[in-house]
């Protein structure tokens, strides 16, 4: 059995302990509101409680306007959750990051993500102006640095260090392909401690993807977790498949999930959604246990954005349960 | 060259309206090139606005002049002469030409037809494409000559995000991924290894983040001094 690593660095949170105990890691996803109401944020917490190991609070998800990931990172604190704050750099340079990570961490606030972000095109202010003043890859040497107590210029921090695991997203269906284990390599050289990809929906091409990741040694050196997700619909899967850069949506999961409404007329609308939700926790569940097999996957995130009540039968149909606790 | 793009008829009619001489300013360089703002587009936006004007009924006076070029003092001096004659002027110019224009003339109100869309070439007939920002310290050693500040959507400097497929940037088909291309050219030259160095946050206090920006050439100026 594989060690799994976060790269030589010790926080304390609870995600990492997950990580070195060796036990498979499940992390969740919360979708802050597009609003200030923090009973929408309690209640998803609720949702996913006990059954993941961290759970991300996107940044501005989409490029629309959210309750900030800080704020929502802190309700989760409170709620007994562990967050892994999600960071992009569209909406951020690097004063108001470090700003934000400062004031994250002094909220408790031990995992974040750091990410490039989605273009604002596609989100709900189009017109905006956005900032990339530094990339995923220097955010995550930024966090690595500011973990030793020094600033992104160099200055110590007051108070001294403020380590905190950082994570990175690996896209194993975006090109150039023989590139991506390499890039994977770059954010492990950055200072990842932890690694979420991209939804996975086509297997095959994960699974080529992890053998190169292997044969480079990548995953003795960092935690990567497979991005899973239950899907909706059919026409949901064909979306993602025809429509959304960056994703691979094999062909198996769109016939799987109009065969699951065969035979239903299209006016049954309740009992379609039943079906497709059915069949959708099921092929999360399959993949689940598809993954587990591939060497060197640490675990799973899982993202039912706005759908988080198909976590528990997901993580209880792969045999998840109970999640590992550690003493303080 | 800088590239720029005529402002919609109706914007244009908006800004000439409280005017009813006007002088259409041409620039014989950049925008001449790139079909926006030459003694041809002078002659065509200049006969709309005689004709737009005239069917809404109140007609203007559009004349026109195109000089060499709008963005140095030699060049647009010989202006004076005529502007006693106009009440505005309309400069095809780039954003340069307007304010030169503005700002040897502060008397008379000077008003763009056009856009400054950025800097860039002509790649096929027709079409044009930006390629440098101006950033004010060059990286284009390091990415095989393709510039991700000016092309990368989101100005990576370690490239490509997860949004790049089929060699296209995930805010449209019709953008090429420049980590793509900088990927191929490359791969092509033998120097994949270079893209594995991790690339540090970028010094922008040489581009427009540092303020406005001005070059003073004391080897320029004392030249002019001996003169």
């Amino acid at each position: 059995m594989t060690q799994f690593s976060t790269n030589g660095y010790h926080v304390g949170s609870n995600l990492e302990k997950v990580i070195h105990s060796g036990q498979f890691v499940v992390t969740g996803e919360l979708g802050p509101p597009q609003g200030w109401e923090r009973a929408e944020i309690e209640h998803k917490t609720q949702l996913l409680k006990g059954l993941v190991d961290g759970v991300n609070l996107t940044d501005n998800q989409t490029a629309i306007v959210r309750m900030s990931s800080v704020a929502a990172a802190r309700i989760l604190v409170e709620e007994g959750l562990e967050p892994i704050m999600q960071m992009t750099c569209r909406d951020r340079n690097r004063l108001g990051m470090q700003g934000d990570l400062l004031g994250a961490y002094a909220l408790g606030v031990r995992n974040v993500l750091a990410l490039s972000g989605d273009h604002q095109v596609f989100g709900n202010h189009p017109t905006a102006k956005n900032v990339h003043d530094i990339d995923s890859m220097q955010l995550i040497k930024m966090i690595r640095d500011m973990g030793a107590g020094r600033f992104q210029n160099g200055d110590n921090i007051v108070g001294g260090p403020m380590p905190m695991l950082v994570g990175a997203a690996a896209n194993p269906f975006a090109d150039p392909f023989d590139f991506r284990p390499y890039r994977l390599a770059k954010k492990v050289a950055a200072g990842a401690n932890f690694i979420q990809t991209q939804l996975i929906y086509d297997m095959n091409r994960f699974r080529e993807y992890m053998k190169r990741v292997v044969d480079m040694g990548l995953h003795e050196k960092v935690a990567i977790l497979a991005g899973v997700g239950p899907l909706k619909s059919s026409g949901a899967a064909r979306y993602m498949r025809d429509k959304v850069p960056g994703m691979m949506v094999d062909d198996y999961y769109v016939d799987e999930m109009l065969k699951a409404i065969d035979g239903i007329p299209k006016e049954e609308r309740a009992e379609r959604g039943n079906a497709w939700r059915k069949r959708g926790i099921e092929l999360c569940i399959e993949q689940i246990k598809e993954i587990q097999q591939i060497e060197g996957v640490a675990g799973v995130h899982i993202m039912a954005i706005e759908w988080e009540e198909a976590v528990r039968p997901i993580v209880e149909g792969v045999g998840l349960l109970p999640r590992p606790t550690f003493d303080a | 060259m800088i590239v720029g793009e005529q402002k919609p008829l109706e914007e244009v009619k908006k800004l000439v309206a409280e005017a009813d001489k006007v002088l259409v300013v041409g620039c014989g360089t950049c925008v001449t090139v790139s079909f926006a703002g030459g003694t041809k587009e002078v002659g065509i936006l200049a006969s709309s606005l005689r004709m737009a004007t005239q069917l809404d009924g109140h007609a203007k006076q559009f004349d026109e002049v195109t000089v060499q070029r709008q963005c140095e003092w030699e060049y647009i001096e010989p202006l004076e002469a005529q502007l006693g004659d106009y009440d505005l002027v309309l400069s095809l110019g780039c954003g340069i030409g307007v304010q030169a224009l503005a700002e040897r003339f502060p008397e008379m109100p000077v008003v763009p037809g056009l856009n400054t869309t950025f800097m860039g070439m002509p790649t096929e007939l027709g079409v044009f494409e930006e390629r440098c920002q101006a950033c004010g310290d060059c990286i284009l050693g390091l990415t095989g000559g393709i510039c991700p500040i000016a092309r990368c959507s989101k100005q990576l400097l370690n490239g490509p995000c997860g949004g790049s497929q089929n060699g296209v940037c995930e805010i449209s088909p019709d953008t090429p991924c420049a980590w793509q291309l900088i990927y191929d050219r490359m791969a092509a030259r033998g120097q994949l290894d270079r893209l594995l160095e991790i690339q540090p946050p970028k010094n922008w206090s040489t581009s427009r983040d540092g303020g406005p920006r001005r070059i003073v050439r004391e080897d320029l100026r004392k030249l002019e001094d001996v003169e």
